[in-house]
């Protein structure tokens, strides 16, 4: 791999940062192109993956070696030349390592987008530089920001084919600045003009546009901080499995088993269990490694609590002054993910961190509009890829944030009961 | 100010644990499919760490093709007391033996695609709902697509195109009797970060993964192990050379790669200067463009 750049055997390997990434773009946006321009100039290709790109790329009578066929996956996306899925990639660089959800564009795969943009810290919005702002970027651009994507990268791509004119680059991003700042403002937004095909501003700075003096895209993604991407506020720990050890040394212990969601957790904070609504403290913050002067966001650990107290899965242990909010009623946004439309009035399992209940959907808001976040009232269903906004009723209590303070415990999954399909994914309001 | 960071080694390990409790959590009886390879072994790491101070509550299952190294068989027996674990083994033997598949013949014969029936005949067996394996998105186009929790319908068969969404850590379980569910806990993982976490965690591997002394022959680019079950051509030699494992499957389908290296710092060094990915030494993947996707659609691991 190409990674002789990197020191793999000192200590720098073992300190990189993890970053999660998606890419939207539509069809010829030259999406899969710019990945494989990712991989290849970072030097993370293999020699057989080359070799079987470039007889490829012979085959299909490409004058350059077609980077989009490195993101090639299953053989009926091949023969269509479509991808159909979210397909995962990886690749290192001395800094960081990182993970691209790489999802299709086109208009009936809003379900993969969706999925691909819940676990990213960034995302890539590709614009065809010829093209501009059209429908497509909005949807793009929605998606990332209902999926609370800290940071956006708008790629503004084939500028070699309009002269690597500053005067397009400017105007997009005009385009672009007037529609987010209608939406939702204040995030973390940057534009960087590219050409995918020809490796301009993606890994090695761009010779032709000397007016932008700014960071290339791989900069861009190695230096993006990703520290306060979690809520370290609020202390959130939902109860996923209980240990008691059946053996005579850990004859009393008793732990309670999580991933963090929120907030630091020391040895000694005042907490509360909920639903039970029991006050206690933490004893230890156990590991297989020995117990943690603290804890924080996305560790998983192992809590002990002074009092002996009935916990379960499901549970959720919160900073004692500052508790989540219990409700089984509550407003979410929501993508409808399923062939099947949404049942008004219907029932569906639902799960929220490590909780399960039943739910009735019984409002629907309104259906958006997606290219022109036009809101549809009156609608008795949604269908599939389409988002609306609706009220919930739970058969118990969930504990939750708003999504928008908390992506872990704010979200949600509907479940059809008779398929067992995930339905729906939810962003608590 | 503090560094509220995990290192991308913790993070990982940290999403890999979660994955393993929600197994404990939402399946009745799971099973943790061992190969003796390097990522089982990995599995059974977290495993521990997930469930400590307890035992991790579920059996290691081994699909055995009987064409074994024998150093895999002895590390696992070894592992298996060491751990104080529970082992169910798949014989393909068996599967042969009771007519279940039929032996390949002739010079490329390989019991690895049989595996999959005794897979799939063990899993009924025992009514195993949840086979974790180790299976990694970054090794193959196929995985690229695999979820962590992936269904497999009651004939055990993988359906890319109607997965289930999977988003944040919400992981759906739910299935009806008789289907069971692949999880792949270390799905997010490269070959880098399991030597660099096996280098820090300080795991014991197999003397196979070390450079040792073999007789071997080589075809298609590939060194192969000299066996009795291995059929060689007239025109292939056998010659002792240093060499080891890069991966571990059965002796039919593990290619070896000339090397010195005798410790982890050297292999990790080996791996970065590597030029052709894992599962390029493969010999399995290379019947065909779309091998592993077809033998994972019928239920292969």
């Amino acid at each position: 791999m190409a990674t002789k750049d990197i020191d793999f055997s000192s200590k720098g390997y073992l300190n990189m940062q993890l970053l999660r990434f998606t890419t939207a773009g539509s069809v010829d946006d030259g999406k899969s192109t710019l990945i494989g321009r990712l991989l290849y100039d970072s030097k993370s290709l293999f020699e057989d993956q080359l070799d079987a790109v470039k007889r490829a790329s012979v085959q299909k009578g490409s004058e350059h070696l077609n980077l989009a066929l490195f993101t090639d996956g299953l053989r009926a996306e091949r023969e269509q030349g479509i991808t159909i899925d979210v397909a995962y990639r990886y690749f290192a660089t001395p800094n960081r390592k990182f993970i691209i959800a790489d999802t299709p564009g086109h208009i009936q795969y809003t379900r993969n987008m969706v999925t691909g943009a819940s676990t990213a810290n960034a995302a890539i919005i590709l614009i065809d530089a010829r093209n501009g702002v059209i429908e497509q970027t909005y949807r793009h651009a929605y998606i990332a920001y209902l999926l609370g994507i800290p940071h956006i990268v708008v790629c503004i791509n084939k500028m070699d084919l309009l002269d690597y004119s500053q005067e397009v680059f400017e105007k997009i991003k005009a385009d672009f600045n007037a529609f987010v700042a209608k939406v939702l403002p204040g995030e973390d937004l940057r534009f960087i003009p590219i050409s995918a095909l020809k490796g301009d501003n993606v890994v090695k700075p761009s010779q032709k546009m000397e007016w932008y003096n700014n960071s290339t895209l791989l900069e861009t993604l190695e230096t993006i901080p990703i520290d306060q991407d979690h809520d370290m506020i609020h202390q959130r720990f939902p109860v996923q499995y209980v240990i008691r050890p059946e053996s005579d040394k850990y004859h009393d212990y008793r732990g309670y088993a999580g991933r963090i969601a929120g907030g630091i957790f020391h040895p000694g904070d005042d907490v509360m269990v909920l639903p039970a609504g029991i006050k206690t403290k933490i004893r230890q913050i156990d590991t297989f490694n020995g117990p943690l002067d603290e804890a924080f966001p996305p560790m998983s650990v192992t809590l002990l609590l002074d009092d002996d107290i009935d916990i379960s899965r499901g549970n959720m242990i919160a900073g004692a002054g500052d508790l989540p909010k219990a409700a089984s009623e509550f407003d979410s946004m929501i993508c409808w993910m399923n062939p099947k439309p949404m049942q008004f009035n219907g029932k569906y399992a639902l799960k929220n961190n490590s909780r399960d209940v039943r739910c009735v959907i019984d409002k629907i808001d309104f259906v958006l509009n997606i290219n022109t976040l036009e809101q549809i009232a009156g609608r008795t269903s949604l269908a599939m890829n389409e988002i609306g906004r609706i009220h919930l009723r739970t058969t118990k209590p969930l504990f939750f944030d708003p999504y928008t303070v908390n992506r872990q415990t704010g979200s949600i999954i509907l479940i059809d009961e008779a398929t067992n399909e995930t339905v729906a994914a939810g962003m608590i309001l | 100010m503090k560094d509220y960071n995990l290192t991308h080694l913790r993070e990982l390990e940290s999403e890999a644990i979660y994955v393993l409790r929600e197994v404990a959590a939402q399946f009745e009886r799971p099973a943790l499919l061992f190969s003796g390879g390097k990522d089982s072994i990995v599995l059974v790491h977290l495993s521990r760490k997930a469930f400590h101070p307890a035992a991790f509550p579920f059996p290691l299952l081994h699909i055995d093709t009987g064409h074994n190294f024998a150093e895999a068989i002895t590390f696992r027996d070894d592992l298996v007391k060491k751990f104080n674990a529970r082992l169910v083994v798949g014989s393909v033997q068996e599967s042969i033996d009771t007519g279940r598949v039929i032996e390949e013949k002739g010079i490329n014969a390989s019991r690895n695609v049989l595996q999959t029936i005794t897979l799939l005949d063990t899993i009924e067996k025992y009514k195993f709902d949840a086979a974790i394996g180790g299976g990694r998105r970054d090794e193959e186009k196929a995985r690229a697509k695999e979820r962590f929790f992936s269904h497999r319908d009651e004939f055990g068969q993988w359906d890319p195109k109607n997965q289930r969404p999977e988003l944040w850590n919400i992981f759906n379980g739910k299935k009806r009797m008789g289907e069971h569910f692949r999880v792949f806990p270390i799905s997010n993982w490269t070959e880098m970060d399991v030597w660099q976490y096996i280098l820090q965690e300080n795991i014991e591997l197999p003397s196979l993964y070390f450079t040792h002394e073999r007789e071997v022959f080589f075809r298609d680019g590939i060194y192969l192990a000299k066996a009795p079950f291995m059929a060689m051509k007239s025109t292939e030699k056998a010659e002792k050379l240093r060499v080891r494992c890069r991966t571990v499957g059965d002796v039919s389908c593990t290619g070896l790669v000339l090397s010195t290296a005798d410790n982890l710092e050297d292999i990790i060094k080996e791996i970065a200067a590597t030029r052709v990915t894992e599962r390029g030494g493969r010999y399995d993947d290379k019947r065909s463009e779309a091998a592993m996707e077809d033998r994972k659609k019928e239920g292969y691991f």
